[in-house]
């Protein structure tokens, strides 16, 4: 296929780059070391009765590595050429898809006979020597999860397919940078991917591989009403449309009467008014209580201590919630829906029930007399 | 060959008796009297891209064509990566069957630009049209929906899923004629406008037969009550707005009207909520098979799970991520029939608490055991959890994982998550669409290669580390359909290795990889059947390029009908 003849060009190098390679791979070393460890994590996972093994094994066997892209060097040329007599153009440019896959197959569930390796004949002499060695090593390396199955593929050529004319595509890669590498050895080093361009907490274009629509549904979730969430500005790149102010948090003031000193409360933390009453009722149980003690200012409730605010709703307890819409106009709170509730509330009140006569004037001032009706 | 003694007719009888897509085109192939039998009788046409066949060529296969189904642009369009104006517009389709006297009755459309004017067309052209399904589509308006309400006598089914639709503030709805009876399928919740609720109460009262019901977030709680009084055989249901005072009237008359709704299986919407009110719809959930509560916001995991406890059919379940791994749990111990699930993210800037990791995933795992298609948007995935959903979950037809921070990689050992998605692979073998994501290697796409036998698509991003990665999968993989990869380092030589490969194919989409123009140019001149387009919005094109440039997107795709004709300026067919 067309890609084939470049690597046929590169091969000859090969052995130029094993000697860097060596040093890279010595450099992986050092570094996995370090990292493995302290990873002792082993699950496994493997056909009934047995398990794979998840294995930091990197650094038992970087040095047999060496040996193994050596072999792979000397291969590679082989297998690169026979793989380009076999390729067609509609067909599979690998001639042993399924071969290969036989081979694995010893290692699966489903064990697929163990049948042996039916690469073409020019590539058997090979096989049986060079590759068994990378067949290990590989395991080892780049297959940890599978040592337990190494004795089966001995003597068959198990990566002959990876290993073969790609290969010199990933020896010159490795040369070309150390980015482009047997990357579970490289990914020890926890930094994330030394390609730069795929480490991206930052939002890109793309990802998360949600729609616009769930974006905009993610972003404006009032799900948190702690300012956490509202920190997060969500003019991004990947965000189409603004927040709607009405998902942001909806501060109103409250006054009490007979409480110098008002609160400010966010509506969006409610999705009801009894959530709502009682948030009223902690913001002021204390501060009524605080005064009742003090004298000073000459309030009453002496006698009430702590008592809880209660009977908000329906105007049976002592005190009633009013608040000041978007007209002007002191209203019952609890009359419409909630959510009506929020888009018109402007202001809120905790009036004495006894004070409730005097709002069918329609007052706008905040401070109300007590009256003797 | 005995077959031959057979008239026509019976053939065709016996046709009538495949239902799927594949199965008539497999019959179709057998020797030419089955092609021309099963080309006559073949009523329902699905084409994956409307690009690799045209309508006039279509409809001469087909004639008695009377459903179709189309879609257009590419998947990672849903994700903002292709531009406007890309194509995908259905206009010309509708205008050739128009012309060429086809009796359409049904039109499937997913990711394609549709104009008023199509809608308008379609509308007063096909008498006996019944459904409209329109998947992610854009283009048109309130007033597109209005000529299809107006002109559409026989309309049973007007779906629209989270499309992009202009709204005119027009009355729409109130286009359907009071003699319309015959609306089965009403779906309107993407829409942003508001509709006039009493002509949606008056319409849902004379349409008896209507089944499934999914209304926007403009209609109240109020309005949804007195549906459901009038429409108590409604077996889908998604609620507007699902907000009011739990202890009003209003609430009880929606808990009686619930009582009725004895049939409703299907339940989703919930577009903005007042969690104080879900009790109400306790008794639904007994019966619920499906639940889509992933477009409701402000609903607290404890309420989540509240409601879930009473959930037991469950087989499908949609929800965000804020129910947490805890509730997750929840649905494991309780969803005991569940295939379905997909969590989505409420926190996409990760500001927040990950909300579900690893752990919810591999409860879910291991107390469904007939889940077969998974979506998952977590913070971060461990291999050890994903080779315990893999032994789990042998079943798995679709899985889809996407942590938030795409190159991830396992939190614990720190190493790719090559091997819990190598053991996913190698576990279900019936897996024919997989999404990944976390750090990734080459190592995970031999396995891919190697294990996923029955694999369609294919999604990639940030993944892999040379050419080999991709080659695995276009070697391995047979019944590849559709592979797309964003942000991956291959290149050329994966590109150019089998290019016959991709005639197997639907289509290849590779954005921010390191393919060049040379290389994207040799596929196109070597084969006639694929159109290779490369979308450059950027200044590349005016400077005349030159071969090594890197392109940053490529959608190929194969196509019996050459070069679109409809490409704008930034996409250039090679």
């Amino acid at each position: 296929m067309e890609g084939y003849s470049t690597e046929q060009e590169a091969c000859p190098q090969l052995l130029d780059l094993i000697p860097k390679e060596r040093e890279w791979l010595v450099k992986r070393e050092e570094r996995s070391h370090g990292v493995s460890e302290e990873k002792k994590l082993e699950l496994r996972l493997g056909p009934p009765g047995e398990h794979w093994t998840i294995k930091d094994c990197s650094r038992d066997n970087s040095g047999e590595r060496d040996e193994s892209l050596l072999t792979l060097g000397c291969f590679s040329n082989m297998s690169s050429m026979t793989h380009n007599a076999n390729t067609s153009g509609a067909k599979r440019g690998f001639i042993d898809t399924v071969d290969h896959k036989t081979i694995e197959g010893t290692w699966i569930m489903n064990n697929k006979g163990g049948q042996t390796q039916k690469f073409s004949s020019s590539e058997s002499p090979w096989a049986s020597s060079g590759y068994q060695v990378k067949t290990q090593q590989q395991n080892h390396q780049t297959r940890a999860p599978y040592p337990q199955y190494q004795s089966t593929p001995q003597g068959q050529p198990v990566t002959a397919r990876e290993s073969s004319q790609p290969c010199c595509t990933k020896v010159v890669d490795l040369q070309n940078a150390e980015k482009k590498t047997f990357s579970p050895a490289s990914a020890n080093t926890a930094v994330p991917n030394s390609s730069q361009k795929r480490s991206a907490p930052t939002p890109v274009v793309g990802w998360p591989p949600i729609r616009s629509f769930r974006k905009n549904l993610a972003s404006s979730s009032s799900l948190k009403p702690s300012p956490e969430s509202e920190k997060v500005v969500p003019n991004k790149a990947s965000n189409e449309k603004p927040i709607e102010t009405s998902r942001k948090g909806l501060f109103v003031k409250i006054n009490m009467d007979g409480v110098p000193i008002g609160r400010k409360v966010d509506l969006k933390a409610y999705d009801c008014y009894e959530k709502l009453y009682s948030a009223v009722d902690e913001l002021f149980r204390g501060l009524l209580a605080a005064q009742s003690d003090s004298s000073a200012d000459g309030m009453k409730n002496k006698e009430e201590g702590e008592k809880p605010i209660t009977g908000l709703l329906d105007g049976s307890g002592e005190y009633t919630l009013v608040y000041q819409d978007n007209e002007g106009d002191r209203m019952l709170v609890g009359d419409v829906p909630w959510h009506m509730f929020v888009s018109t509330v402007k202001r809120l009140r905790v009036l004495k029930s006894s004070e409730l006569p005097t709002l069918c004037l329609g007052s706008k001032q905040e401070k109300l007399t007590p009256d003797a009706s | 060959m005995m077959m031959n003694y057979f008239p026509d007719e019976v053939l065709e009888h016996v046709f009538n008796f495949l239902t799927s897509h594949k199965d008539r085109n497999a019959v179709s192939m057998v020797c030419k009297s089955w092609y021309r039998v099963e080309r006559f009788s073949r009523e329902k046409v699905f084409i994956g891209n409307c690009y690799a066949i045209d309508p006039e060529r279509l409809i001469s296969r087909f004639p008695r064509v009377r459903s179709l189904t189309l879609k257009g642009k590419p998947h990672f369009a849903d994700f903002n990566l292709v531009p406007p104006d890309w194509g995908g517009f259905v206009y010309p389709w509708i205008e050739a069957m128009v012309k060429l006297g086809v009796h359409l009755e049904e039109l499937r459309l997913k990711r394609m630009v549709v104009s008023d004017e199509s809608l308008e067309l379609l509308s007063r052209s096909f008498v006996s049209f019944k459904s409209l399904v329109l998947v992610s589509c854009e283009g048109f308006t309130t007033d597109g929906l209005a000529a299809i309400a107006s002109n559409c006598r026989f309309l049973r089914e007007l779906d629209l899923q989270e499309n992009e639709i202009e709204d005119r503030r027009g009355h729409w709805l109130s286009c359907f004629p009071d003699s319309c009876t015959s609306l089965i399928s009403l779906n309107f919740a993407c829409l942003k406008g508001e509709v006039n609720l009493a002509t949606l109460e008056r319409l849902v009262a004379r349409c008896h037969n209507l089944r499934s019901l999914r209304l926007n977030h403009v209609v109240p709680l109020d309005t949804l009550q007195k549906i459901l009084g009038k429409a108590p055989q409604l077996v889908d249901l998604g609620a507007g707005a699902f907000v009011h005072d739990p202890d009003s009237e209003t609430l009880n008359k929606l808990k009686n009207a619930i009582q009725k709704c004895t049939s409703i299986r299907s339940l989703s919407g919930f577009l903005e909520v007042a969690p104080c009110c879900l009790p109400a719809i306790y008794p639904m959930c007994l019966n619920l098979t499906s639940l889509n509560l992933s477009y409701a916001p402000g609903i607290h995991n404890n309420e989540l799970i509240k409601l879930i406890r009473h959930c037991r059919k469950l087989q499908r379940l949609w929800i965000l991520d804020v129910i947490g791994d805890k509730g997750l749990g929840v649905v494991a111990s309780t969803c005991k029939e569940l295939q379905e699930l997909r969590v989505f993210p409420s926190d996409l800037y990760g500001v927040g608490n990950a909300a579900v990791t690893e752990e919810g995933l591999v409860a879910i795992s291991a107390g469904c055991p007939k889940l077969n298609s998974v979506l998952y948007f977590c913070q971060q995935v461990t291999n050890a959890a994903l080779i315990t959903v893999a032994k789990n979950c042998p079943n798995f037809i679709r899985f889809r994982l996407c942590t938030l921070n795409p190159t991830i990689a396992d939190p614990v050992t720190m190493q790719p998550l090559d091997e819990g998605f190598g053991a996913i692979v190698q576990s279900c073998k019936g897996l024919k669409r997989l999404s990944l994501s976390g750090l990734l290697t080459d190592q995970v796409f031999l396995y891919i290669g190697m294990y996923a036998e029955q694999l369609e698509m294919l999604s990639v991003a940030f993944a892999g580390g040379t050419d080999m990665g991709m080659l695995y999968v276009l070697n391995g993989c047979r019944k590849l359909k559709k592979l797309e990869i964003m942000d991956s380092p291959f290149g050329d030589v994966a590109l150019l290795a089998d290019i016959g490969k991709y005639e197997t194919m639907r289509s290849l989409w590779m954005s921010s990889c390191e393919v060049t123009l040379g290389a994207c140019k040799t596929i196109a001149k070597k084969m006639p059947r694929l159109n290779v387009e490369i979308i450059d919005e950027g200044d590349q094109m005016e400077t005349s390029p030159d071969d090594r440039h890197r392109v940053e997107k490529m959608y190929l795709y194969r196509s019996l009908v050459g070069h679109r004709r409809d490409a704008p300026d930034f996409v250039r067919t090679l």
